[in-house]
């Protein structure tokens, strides 16, 4: 097997606390982890990281954490947070990191179906939330803190301050200084690494089980293929009870040795992007779209001349900056107009962007529209999809460099096998694939076939060049009563790059037309309404406004006119749409908390508006529950208009 | 909550104000102990702000007597009240617009600051190792505060609830034992004044600081004060612990209003 080829090759480092103890005895003195605590950037070395983990480690072992005991993680992204991983994987046990947006009740799940004994916390907040749910997970003995602000009233003996636990770890690491390394020792690639939650997009979240060696051979394959080295640097933003976190600032960062840098708080990831300008940046589309939303909203804003120069200039990218990243051959006089563009143009905003030394950036998580994607690698930003879940460690596809194709997700990385079921489904086997979900046996042997190949869901076919052309989720692909396929999120995706529409849900599986459902971007078309003169007391208003209406209809025919050239796609053009009076949100169950529309719950939810879409009205009235982020409930209504969108006829080749 | 309240530490007796012939305060006494919360309440033009002002030194009294400390205060001018340690923010937001967040904040520290004018334009010796000092309180500040991400931005960008939060971390800045608090929740969202409250009763749980405020929300009012005193023109009409003040026939009358 190709996973056991990559193992010998490490050398016996086939365990995360083997790989930490390796790099703290060779580079000791070299950057781990960073932080920003009172405005300035802290460093962690290797040998700091390695005597922190192992006094945590301790420390956990001291309260009495076992072999096999699961350990929740719950915060932002934080060093002492990072290192409780491994400390809990040093004494063999699992970590498994929450997300930490979640209210107390949706923790509940999870923090039973894991058995959780033991749990770290990021803060107070946190705090209150285990606080309120201690009761019902009987199985819970201790929370440990790593912010000790607000906490001095908390008596209960139950919460520890992590700087006391690490001091009780050094003291038991006196006492019993072979203890830990011993149980290093015991430490088996094979054994369970991490576990993550399934955001639940259907049904109750699962916890899939990753070994030591799945995560090494992800990171490993991701490292080689991408050429990351131990001098690089990548901003620790993601949720860390997302996938593609642990593979990079996690597996990846232990596997190469890069830096991993936690950024102040949530709303100073931009600043600290441009601050740390990292080498390799991962984010999911969402962010590159906002980003490049941001970039729009403030050139609309910009003096004539700078934006005359700005839309001169990504003419120019468009034409020809792919082609250079490719290192294709382009006409002198374009490399002569991308030279002054990159000196005028996108240096600075790759700069602004805090992306001038990066080497590789990623997306994955859902599909990116094909322009978006040109636009950042237009720039020169060696922007690249992959594709994976959390069952295969987020590694099944990558692109390699020179090879980038923007409507696929790239050729099987190393050591992965790819094949598609009949169904149009992608199959894949490799050593990344989980070992089981937990206490679920039932769900393990669906989703593995009798071959070994993991069934991912998703419909996808291979090109001829080998590569892997994800389609939509396999069972959204539905048909129109015609017999025409129709993917509602090839759909949505061309909707949501207009900077205007920030979500889009389409329905038309056995209907004879396809409708939608708009949500505006209220940066984007705030600002749009308010260069307009157009006054509006919010979000709702905005949404009914005939002049927005109007703008939805014109991004809705420039898709149209898109779909009528693919013959694929030709009858999946929008006929009728309306913009929702409020925005769909996690709160309301609508999206996930990945921010994944779950589509089934959204059309049952707004049936009414589905009806009237396909009845042919011209209005409806609607009113809404809404949850406000202090746990308040309110009403939102609105009676929404339904507008016609042009379809172009279909022009059929001929036969 | 183990809260210990300490002793008077802030004394006013028989207090009077007059504006020509506007009386605005009349013959007002009660105390603040220390490490409380005191609120004075009281309908538009009771004399809260005046009384405020009294406090920090702004107006002076034609008759009271001020006890600080268990000593009579002599006539003060009000940055001798920052001397003392008393810090304050505005009804009025009174921040410099074209200056950054930090900026504005380290401006809290200025009594602090012993390095002269020549050291700081030169920015030379005493004065760089003072600002790097004082640069660090200020961030410690700006953490407490949660403000972080605007750090940078020039405060006439902020919207109003942030510039009320920047102007309690310009006063927190001066390190003060007692904090006026002038209408710190006017004009602010729900959301908003969650997060001053909380900030509010963080930075006395966690400092000690005493706090002195005027404030019209009853339910924020009721809710973080110890005790709380009840101005109608211009004579004190309650004074006590919330419950106190919301069963007293006057201050209903005066102030809640029948139906209350």
């Amino acid at each position: 097997m190709p996973g056991q080829a990559n193992l010998a090759s490490v050398d016996g480092l086939h365990t995360f606390p083997r790989l930490l103890l390796n790099h703290a005895r060779h580079r000791p003195d070299a950057p781990a982890m960073r932080e920003k605590y009172l405005g300035i950037w802290q460093t962690w070395s290797w040998a700091d990281v390695k005597d922190r983990v192992r006094a945590l480690a301790c420390g956990l072992a001291s309260l009495g954490f076992r072999r096999g005991d699961n350990l929740a993680i719950i915060g932002d992204n934080r060093p002492h947070l990072y290192m409780m991983m491994t400390a809990a994987q040093c004494l063999g046990g699992v970590p498994v990191p929450l997300y930490q947006d979640a209210v107390a009740s949706e923790m509940l799940f999870v923090l039973q179906d894991a058995g959780i004994r033991f749990v770290v916390v990021e803060d107070q907040e946190q705090v209150d939330k285990m606080l309120e749910i201690r009761d019902q997970v009987a199985t819970l003995e201790h929370v440990i803190y790593d912010d000790p602000r607000g906490m001095r009233h908390y008596s209960q003996p139950f919460l520890h301050d992590i700087h006391e636990l690490m001091e009780m770890g050094r003291i038991h690491d006196r006492n019993h200084s072979d203890f830990l390394n011993a149980e290093i020792e015991k430490g088996h690639y094979d054994d369970v690494s991490v576990m993550l939650y399934t955001s639940g997009t259907t049904g109750k979240p699962k916890g899939v089980c990753q070994t030591h060696a799945a995560f090494i051979a992800a990171a490993q394959g991701g490292v080689q293929v991408d050429h990351l080295d131990a001098d690089g640097d990548i901003l620790s933003y993601l949720p860390m009870a997302w996938v593609g976190d642990h593979l990079f600032s996690y597996a990846q960062a232990l596997v190469a040795g890069f830096t991993i840098n936690c950024p102040e708080s949530g709303d100073t990831v931009m600043t600290d992007l441009r601050e740390i300008g990292p080498t390799c940046y991962f984010a999911p589309p969402r962010v590159f779209e906002s980003l490049l939303t941001s970039v729009m909203i403030r050139m609309e804003d910009a003096g004539k001349l700078k934006q005359k120069m700005f839309h001169h200039f990504m003419a120019v990218a468009k034409r020809c900056g792919a082609d250079i990243l490719d290192g294709k051959s382009v006409g002198f006089g374009d490399r002569l107009q991308y030279w002054l563009g990159n000196i005028l143009v996108y240096g600075p905003l790759r700069n602004v962007l805090g992306m001038s030394r990066i080497k590789v950036a990623y997306t994955a998580g859902a599909a990116i529209g094909p322009e978006l994607f040109r636009f950042y690698r237009s720039m020169g930003i060696n922007l690249k999809q992959f594709y994976g879940q959390t069952e295969t460690c987020a590694y099944v596809c990558l692109q390699p460099d020179g090879q980038i194709k923007f409507d696929s997700v790239g050729q099987p990385a190393p050591g992965v096998e790819i094949k598609i079921a009949d169904n149009g489904e992608v199959l894949v086997k490799g050593p990344m694939l989980l070992k089981e979900y937990y206490k679920r046996p039932d769900a393990t042997a669906e989703s593995i076939n009798a071959d070994g190949y993991f069934m991912t869901g998703d419909a996808g076919f291979l090109d001829e060049d080998g590569h892997l052309k994800i389609i939509d989720r396999a069972k959204d692909v539905g048909k129109l009563s015609n017999g025409a396929m129709f993917a509602p999120n090839y759909i949505e995706n061309k909707l949501k790059f207009f900077q205007h529409i920030k979500e889009a849900v389409c329905f038309g599986h056995d209907r004879d037309m396809v409708c939608a459902f708009i949500n505006i971007d209220m940066g984007a078309v705030g600002n749009w309404a308010e260069r307009r003169g157009i006054a509006y007391s919010g979000y709702t208003d905005l949404a009914g406004k005939a002049e927005v209406l109007e703008l939805i209809r014109e991004c809705v025919e420039q898709v149209n006119a898109d779909l009528v050239h693919d013959a694929m796609v030709a009858d999946s053009q929008i006929h009728r749409f309306l913009v929702l009076h409020k925005e769909l949100d996690p709160d309301d169950d609508e999206l996930t908390r990945t921010r994944k529309v779950r589509r089934n719950f959204v059309a049952e939810k707004y049936k009414v508006l589905i009806d009237a879409l396909y009845a042919g009205k011209a209005n409806q009235f609607i009113e809404t529950e809404v949850k406000f982020e202090d746990g308040r409930r309110g009403k939102v209504s609105a009676d929404l208009k339904i507008v016609d969108a042009k379809t172009f006829p279909i022009v059929k080749k001929a036969a | 909550m183990s809260k210990k309240i300490g002793d008077v530490i802030l004394d006013l007796q028989n207090i009077s104000l007059r504006f020509g012939g506007v009386k605005a305060l009349t013959d007002i006494s009660f105390n603040v102990r220390e490490h409380e919360i005191r609120a004075i309440i009281g309908p538009n033009g009771a004399g809260k702000s005046s009384m405020l002002n009294v406090i920090n030194g702004v107006y002076h009294p034609q008759e009271g007597k001020i006890m600080w400390r268990g000593a009579e205060r002599e006539k003060m001018e009000p940055h001798m009240a920052a001397q003392q340690h008393i810090a304050r923010t505005f009804q009025n937001i009174a921040l410099f617009k074209g200056m950054t967040v930090l900026d504005n904040i380290m401006t809290g520290r200025i009594t602090k600051m012993k390095a002269s004018f020549v050291e700081h334009a030169l920015w030379f010796g005493r004065a760089r190792r003072e600002e790097l000092e004082h640069r660090k309180k200020v961030e410690e500040v700006i953490d407490f505060l949660e403000i972080q991400h605007i750090r940078k931005t020039p405060v006439g960008r902020l919207p109003y609830g942030l510039q009320k939060r920047v102007e309690l971390a310009r006063a927190l800045a001066a390190e003060p034992s007692m904090l006026l608090l002038d209408e710190p929740m006017a004009g602010m969202n729900v959301e908003e004044k969650q997060d001053m409250c909380r900030f509010i009763l963080d930075v006395n749980d966690q400092f000690g600081t005493t706090i002195v405020l005027i404030e019209h929300d009853m339910g924020v009012v009721m809710d973080i004060s110890d005790r709380v005193v009840v101005l109608d023109y211009g004579k004190k009409i309650g004074d006590g612990v919330p419950d106190e003040v919301k069963n007293n026939e006057d201050v209903i009358k005066a102030y809640l209003g029948a139906g209350h």
